[in-house]
């Protein structure tokens, strides 16, 4: 047990891995691998924001559709897939292994995104 | 009217009211046709004397596209309505239609309730209404097996079908089902075999019109706005003197003549989209309220035998 000084409290999420534990450089790649649980990817403008995550094995990625038409997220090797997503709908996957998982929107073919998985 | 029986259709015509309807056309002094953007006009005398086949008589059809009842969104708050208009102005047309071709997207969200209510919004049109499925009548967890349940009786595969009328042969395909990563909308082997096999046999000189949700040619591709194998269907109607080719999906008017082949997209009833390229993505676009109704529209078409691509009047709700 302990008492967070002030300058501690302001390093807390990080250490605690809550509130947004990962910092995304320029070409949205994941930089701070901190034992990262959740990771979050926008669907905008009919594309996957950020289109190619790296993320540690045991992250849950959650899908929203920021877009006014419908989306889906559908595993190439169909290994996940979400429902039709609505504006504003969500959709979460676990990744438990370590690899490489590409995906699409099966509505808007053109729209691909990956999610690479490090051990 | 010779229909495969069972094509997929709310109503039917019988012959009694079909007869009389061409006998309204042929009271018509002249017939105004759209080639190349430029309007003239041939007389009956000449149109029926032109070469053609022998059971090829004048009619009209429509085309309405993209409804997607269940659109509440902010670029219509108010799609239900629109289509009732839609449904209004057809009604409201001197000149009534023998069938109406929906070009897909009827549904917003494919659900059971959407399609009963387009059902319901579609039944006050007399004429038979001819379906095809755009991706958001595909985007059930079956994958299309809402819209086949509504709409797929008599139809193959994933939903395709033919009929003729009054000479022309109309072909229904879905370009929507099973589409792969990376790639824009797909036809598919066993659809273009089933092609193959509809057309063989059928006189060079038989009119075609070929409607299908996405441009069957390549409008933009970074958009998705074309389909992947379409060269392999256009291919098969090469052979043809007169093939008209109809979508929607890009809601907006779009025409393209290659060779015997005349491509063009149609207005929805719900929402516009940006021209190609015109803005970072697709999607409802949000414009003035006064701007809508001259974005949203019905198409008419004219079959003359004898006087090349079908004639298109493309009608506004402005």
């Amino acid at each position: 047990m302990f008492c967070f000084s002030a300058s501690a409290r302001r390093l807390a999420p990080l250490f605690l891995g809550l509130a947004l534990p990962v910092l995304v450089g320029p070409s949205g790649a994941l930089m701070a691998a901190q034992p990262a649980q959740a990771q979050t990817v926008a669907i905008k403008g009919f594309a996957f924001v950020a289109q190619a995550i790296t993320v540690p094995v045991g992250t849950t990625v959650t899908w929203v559709n920021q877009d006014e038409d419908p989306h889906t997220v559908t595993a190439t090797d169909k290994s996940f897939h979400s429902a039709a997503m609505d504006t504003g709908d969500k959709y979460s996957f676990t990744f438990t292994r370590a690899g490489e998982f590409a995906y699409f929107c099966s509505l808007h073919p053109h729209m691909t995104g990956k999610v690479i998985v490090k051990g | 009217m010779d229909h495969d029986q069972d094509a997929p259709r709310t109503s039917m015509l019988d012959r009694r009211q079909m007869l009389t309807r061409c006998a309204g056309w042929v009271g018509t002094a002249a017939v105004y046709t759209m080639v190349g953007g430029t309007l003239s006009s041939v007389t009956l005398d000449e149109a029926l004397a032109a070469k053609a086949r022998s059971d090829a008589k004048p009619f009209t059809f429509l085309q309405i596209s993209d409804t997607h009842v269940g659109f509440d969104k902010a670029a219509n708050p108010h799609a239900r309505d629109t289509a009732i208009q839609a449904v209004e102005k057809i009604k409201a047309l001197p000149q009534q239609p023998d069938l109406i071709l929906h070009t897909g997207d009827i549904t917003h969200l494919s659900t059971d309730a959407q399609f009963d209510d387009a059902r319901q919004i579609l039944s006050g049109l007399s004429a038979p209404v001819f379906y095809v499925p755009g991706e958001h009548d595909f985007l059930d967890e079956g994958q299309g097996k809402a819209f086949l349940a509504h709409y797929g009786k008599g139809t193959k595969g994933s939903g395709w079908y033919s009929f003729d009328h009054n000479g022309v042969h109309f072909v229904a395909l879905n370009n929507v089902a099973n589409l792969k990563p990376g790639g824009m909308a797909h036809i598919g082997d066993e659809q273009l075999a089933w092609l193959r096999r509809d057309l063989t046999g059928l006189s060079a000189s038989t009119p075609i019109v070929l409607f299908g949700h996405i441009p069957l040619w390549t409008v933009y591709e970074q958009w998705g706005w074309g389909t992947d194998d379409s060269a392999q269907a256009l291919a098969l109607l090469r052979r043809f003197g007169s093939v008209t080719v109809l979508n929607g999906h890009i809601h907006q008017i779009l025409h393209k003549v290659e060779g015997n082949v005349a491509f063009h997209s149609a207005r929805s009833t719900a929402y516009p989209q940006p021209a190609p390229g015109a803005a970072a993505a697709p999607g409802p676009l949000k414009v003035p309220d006064a701007q809508l109704p001259t974005m949203l529209g019905i198409r008419s078409a004219h079959f003359v035998p004898g006087t090349g691509p079908v004639a298109l009047v493309d009608q506004s709700f402005a």
